[in-house]
């Protein structure tokens, strides 16, 4: 957790690209997004097409099989991934923005304003993630189903659900950034130079600006990277609970439940549950090359003395 | 002091919690006797909130809450009728202990022998391929593993039992499906405080003096190292004890853990209510005693 000088920029990057794994890793990630983008135009199957072949194993015409309902599954995982990433990108978006602004305001004004907004920090770590998340959901479906009884189209419902889904996600999950922040900048505010400057006659604004932002910059970016996993990984436990991405839309969580539930000791439907899941380990492994590659890029001290 | 100042603020931070979360799950809309079995009579369902004390303003709901909670009673539970949230909890948490600290002693024992592996031969190939293993454990989440080491051990092999929770050997998948994704992470957090305290000056001061490595790396390097281990086991406790849904669920074993989202979603406040209180004393509690357990390793630290 070092202090990051605009000038080492350029440094950064050369350590970032000499990092092989994180190199890759964002190669996968690009084209991944693409693949979830793009693919389904190629692909002559719709994720939410019903057909009569159900449970069909990978062939040549159904590259990952299909489901239940006879919907190809690489429609699907393509599907569901695209979904996962936006969750992910969102979510730590949303989480970004209000741990961020969090932060910066208690370390950066201090004292007693500082110690509540820290103690409410504190308060919400205690309690169970889940709670906010359900008690947000159901409450948002609540004003979901008035408005759609006063004329809402069933499209934007959904359009809707899934944005409160993204929010939701961020608003539980900004609580980490807002302490690094905070530490950051409290750190930063006593400095040498922000003193100087202050000596000066800057205003707060321009402080903020000019000091403060760019040199918490770099450890924002690594824990924002680090976030995006993290999201993605919620959000597919929620699906899995049934509370996340509503079917037949899909997720690679909700994805892995259905899986999960087609197990049986007559028949195993394995690449119902293994192509996302392998899909699902794989996004999350490359997010977190990418996010521990850019931690050693931007933090010297950790990448200095390191083989 | 320090420590004594805090056990003194923790009842404060316990009542603001309860109230916390007494007000959060009311403010879902629905209530708890939505899904009952036939459509109930105004009339049922209003001697239903009257029973239970729902129809008085939300102010005396709380009062007679914190009133029953210094007597430890949680009151009673609104979706299973004629049993207190104390019963109910008091049924499943052995069982969520056992498995919980099942799962932490997995996570410690594959853990830490992983991240000093990786710690010592930091830079080395065998170090990038425990921490991609480690990696990948911390990315596949339990409701992957479980379903997995379900068709594999239960199904294919018919090694280990798919479900309940009755002897030792039911125990296996669900404590390895649980303690995988810790495992992981303990291992990458010990790799870490291990290979940064490692480069510090005091271990090649010590190396000088003449200490064998042995000592180097368990009396010096370890006290240090293990410090972010130290600092995740309080979290790392408090959800493991209290129960994971999705094990309990996929596994069928009757812990608390289940509770806790399906009472939210039937709207059952004092069950709630309950859990999100039980888990938070034994997460500050935890926290208060990681605190105490880190101004003990590392001298560095002086709380005042």
């Amino acid at each position: 957790m070092r202090v990051v000088s605009l000038g080492g920029d350029k440094r950064a990057w050369d350590r970032f690209r000499a990092n092989r794994a994180a190199v890759v890793s964002a190669w996968f990630m690009a084209l991944l997004a693409l693949l979830t983008f793009f693919g389904p135009f190629a692909w002559p199957y719709e994720p939410n097409d019903i057909s009569d072949l159900q449970f069909a194993a990978p062939s040549l015409s159904h590259w990952l099989g299909t489901d239940v309902h006879g919907r190809d599954m690489l429609a699907r995982v393509l599907y569901g991934t695209r979904i996962s990433l936006m969750v992910g990108a969102v979510g730590a978006g949303v989480s970004l923005v209000i741990g961020a602004l969090w932060g910066a305001v208690a370390g950066y004004v201090g004292g007693r304003i500082d110690g509540i907004m820290m103690r409410v920090v504190d308060i919400l770590y205690s309690l169970p993630s889940i709670i906010f998340v359900i008690v947000l959901i159901t409450a948002l479906n609540g004003l979901v189903e008035r408005w759609q009884a006063m004329g809402l189209s069933a499209e934007s419902a959904k359009t809707i659900q899934l944005i409160g889904l993204f929010g939701g996600l961020g608003l539980v999950s900004w609580l980490t950034m807002a302490r690094i922040v905070r530490g950051q900048v409290l750190s930063l505010r006593n400095q040498p130079f922000v003193e100087a400057s202050r000596a000066l006659g800057a205003g707060h604004l321009h402080i903020l600006r000019r000091h403060i932002l760019p040199n918490v910059a770099g450890v924002i970016i690594v824990y924002l990277a680090l976030t995006v996993p993290s999201v993605v990984l919620y959000e597919s436990f929620l699906s899995y609970l049934g509370l996340g991405i509503q079917p037949p839309q899909a997720s690679l969580g909700s994805l892995i439940a259905e899986g999960a539930s087609q197990i049986n000791p007559i028949r195993t439907y394995w690449w119902l549950i293994v192509f996302p899941a392998c899909t699902l380990a794989g996004t999350l492994l490359a997010l977190n090359f990418v996010g521990d590659g850019l931690r050693d890029a931007l933090s010297p001290r950790s990448g200095q003395n390191k083989g | 002091m320090y420590f004594l100042k805090r056990l003194v603020g923790l009842p404060l931070l316990i009542l603001i919690i309860s109230a916390l979360a007494f007000l959060l799950v009311r403010l879902a809309p629905g209530g708890p006797f939505d899904r009952e079995r036939r459509p109930a009579s105004p009339e049922i369902e209003r001697a239903l909130l009257a029973r239970y004390h729902l129809d008085e303003p939300l102010w005396k709901q709380y009062a007679r809450f914190l009133g029953g909670l210094l007597k430890g009673d949680f009151g009673a539970s609104l979706k299973y009728r004629n049993h207190t949230v104390s019963d109910i909890i008091l049924q499943g948490l052995p069982v969520s202990l056992t498995l919980g600290g099942l799962a932490f002693g997995l996570a410690m024992g594959l853990g830490i022998p992983a991240g000093f592996y990786g710690a010592l031969r930091r830079g080395s190939w065998r170090d990038h391929g425990v921490s991609v293993a480690t990696l990948l454990a911390v990315c596949v989440p339990g409701f992957v593993v479980g379903p997995i080491l379900v068709m594999l051990f239960a199904v294919k092999w018919e090694v280990f039992p798919p479900a309940l929770w009755e002897s030792p050997r039911h125990v296996v998948l669900p404590t390895v499906s649980l303690g995988l994704y810790f495992a992981g992470k303990v291992a990458r957090l010990f790799r870490e405080g291990m290979a940064q305290t490692l480069e510090c000056d005091f271990i090649r001061a010590a190396r000088a003096k003449g200490l064998s490595e042995t000592a180097v790396l368990l009396r010096h390097g370890l006290r240090l190292g293990i410090l972010p281990v130290v600092s995740y086991s309080g979290p790392m406790l408090a959800d493991l004890l209290t129960g994971s849904f999705v094990i309990e669920n996929l596994f069928q074993i009757p812990g608390i853990g289940v509770f806790l989202v399906n009472s939210s979603l039937s709207r059952d406040y004092p069950m709630v209510v309950g859990l999100v209180l039980l888990y938070a004393i034994l997460l500050l509690v935890l926290n208060l005693l990681v605190d105490f357990a880190y101004s003990l390793l590392d001298p560095r630290i002086r709380y005042d």
